[in-house]
């Protein structure tokens, strides 16, 4: 027994120190000052900063919706092709995923910008230029962009996966192709839809390279609004804490929220 | 036949979607002048010029170093942990699990923030400052998770009976494990090994909190140079990861697809 509690040994020191402990700290931050007293001033002055996080909020649900009205018809179309091309169409989706999301927004950047590629190619139709660049439009298309195979993966893996007799059944007993979508593939895709959201949603929600490459200084998030008070010149590790603490609540009830559609919908599907 | 053209299409647009910014990105990685957005010539200069550069080497090399040590170590412990997990009891085993999604649920700027709170706190009782270790702690805090999660389906899969039978036959446990155990988890534990590697190579968020000024990685070198202007070198350096990385997942795929016929051949 000994043998085997020491194979788990450093992966739960590492847990406890590297995961709890911080995860703790950021609980006592926000709620003491800076001469370790302990106060509510942090979490009321985050009163001040609902815009942001309401910006924040409605910017992810934006590019969260669009992702998956781009993910869903693509995700079902791949799966009518042959496998070898499956494979290959995936490879492809993952491809950038595995590049620098940095190098990937940067790219949009010289994309839109003022003087950019879209600018200078109307430049020289004679049409007049447009203002991207710095809007909140850029900022969420950057997220769809960088996010968006979080989102085809899980919904392709779960369509891919449903037994192609269902559908087979549903035809011979006469239901139609909508109804077969409706009632066969729609609900058992519900799992990779969920997890496609939320793998859009959180990192969307707190990105600020993104916000800060894309947006300008008006489109600031709330992740930009945590960098500032630990790598700015207002360095406030306490506000900063306050606000990765509600950071972290709207993160849980998210996932509370996804999870407990995830079961009630397969619940649905057994009885 | 009409809905194959219509799918066709979609799937074409969506592709062509997603790899406009990465052409773009390598068209100027050619470009003879300076300029981001307009191409006068063809040149491989910045391909030579790369390797010249000092800074961009030193951090892709740093990078190099922190990923290769980080995946490894992150995938031995959690290898060691994912053969431990199973076999606990229902409830620590739901306890271990839900600590263990709190880094991979969690956004990568408080996981940076906190990381950095807990290493400056350390800091301050050990001495010392950010740097190397620090990023390489908080790198196998990230991966780890990734790793449990990868390596514990295969874990599970793995008949307890055949390490029984082999120990009754007179294996020492350590051989039992490299004879029995190991090869059935070998593909579960190099898909985990790929995948710490990738998270550390590209992270960001939680280097840019964790590393000070004395380290400095890839990603947080290009996004200091964002916030200026980045050279075409970097661009250059983009498009030979780019070719390694799909060297790379071809290469996984085909390895899949081979254990995939294997085990249809048994």
């Amino acid at each position: 027994m000994n043998r085997f509690s020491l194979k788990f040994l450093p992966y739960g020191l590492f847990m406890i120190l590297f995961t709890l402990i911080p995860f703790l700290m950021i609980i006592w931050f926000s709620f003491t000052n800076e001469s370790c007293g302990l106060t509510f001033e942090n979490i009321l002055k985050i009163g001040n900063y609902w815009g942001v996080i309401a910006r924040s909020l409605a910017f992810a649900l934006a590019a969260t919706i669009i992702c998956l009205v781009i993910s869903y018809p693509f995700a079902c179309f791949i799966t009518k092709f042959s496998k070898l091309t499956q494979k290959l169409l995936i490879i492809l989706i993952m491809l950038p995923m595995w590049t620098n999301l940095l190098l990937r927004t940067y790219a949009w950047m010289t994309i839109l910008e003022k003087n950019g590629l879209i600018n200078n190619f109307l430049k020289t139709l004679g049409l007049p230029q447009l203002r991207m660049i710095n809007t909140p439009g850029a900022v969420i298309l950057g997220m769809v962009y960088d996010f968006l195979p979080f989102m085809i993966i899980p919904i392709y893996t779960t369509i891919s996966k449903i037994d192609k007799n269902l559908i087979e059944a549903g035809n011979d007993l006469g239901a139609n192709s909508l109804q077969t979508f409706r009632r066969i593939i729609l609900p058992l895709s519900v799992p990779g839809i969920v997890s496609g959201v939320s793998m859009v949603f959180v990192p969307a929600t707190s990105t600020f390279i993104i916000s800060q490459m894309l947006g300008g200084g008006s489109n600031a998030l709330v992740g930009d609004l945590i960098e500032s008070q630990f790598m700015g010149s207002t360095y406030n590790p306490w506000l900063g804490s306050a606000l990765s603490f509600v950071l972290m609540i709207i993160i849980a009830l998210i996932m509370a929220i996804t999870r407990k559609f995830d079961k009630t919908e397969t619940e649905a599907l057994l009885n | 036949m009409k809905n194959k053209c219509l799918f066709r299409i979609c799937v074409t647009m969506v592709l062509i979607f997603l790899y406009l910014p990465i052409f773009v990105v390598i068209i100027f990685a050619f470009n003879k002048i300076k300029s981001r957005t307009l191409f006068t010539g063809f040149t491989l200069n910045w391909f030579i010029e790369l390797f010249k550069d000092k800074v961009i080497v030193s951090s892709l090399f740093n990078s190099f170093i922190l990923a290769t040590l980080a995946s490894i170590i992150a995938t031995v412990i959690g290898t060691l942990a994912a053969l431990q997990i199973v076999k606990m009891k229902r409830k620590s085993q739901s306890v271990v699990m839900n600590l263990n999604y709190i880094p991979i649920v969690n956004s990568d700027v408080v996981m940076g923030i906190s990381l950095m709170l807990l290493m400056i706190f350390i800091l301050n009782v050990v001495g010392g400052s950010l740097g190397f270790l620090t990023v390489l702690i908080t790198h196998i805090t990230i991966c780890m998770p990734y790793v449990v999660l990868t390596v514990l389906p295969k874990v599970r899969q793995v008949d307890p009976n055949m390490l029984d039978a082999a120990l009754d036959l007179g294996c020492t446990p350590s051989k039992a494990f490299i004879k029995i155990i190991f090869p059935q988890i070998t593909s579960g534990v190099i898909s985990a090994l790929v995948m710490a590697f990738s998270i550390s190579f590209d992270d960001f968020a939680v280097s840019y909190f964790t590393a000070g000024s004395s380290f400095q990685t890839l990603p947080v070198l290009i996004y200091s140079m964002a916030r200026k202007r980045i050279t075409p070198k970097i661009n250059a350096l983009f498009a030979i990861l780019l070719v390694l990385i799909l060297i790379m997942l071809i290469f996984m795929n085909f390895l899949d697809i081979r254990s995939k016929k294997i085990k249809i051949k048994k």
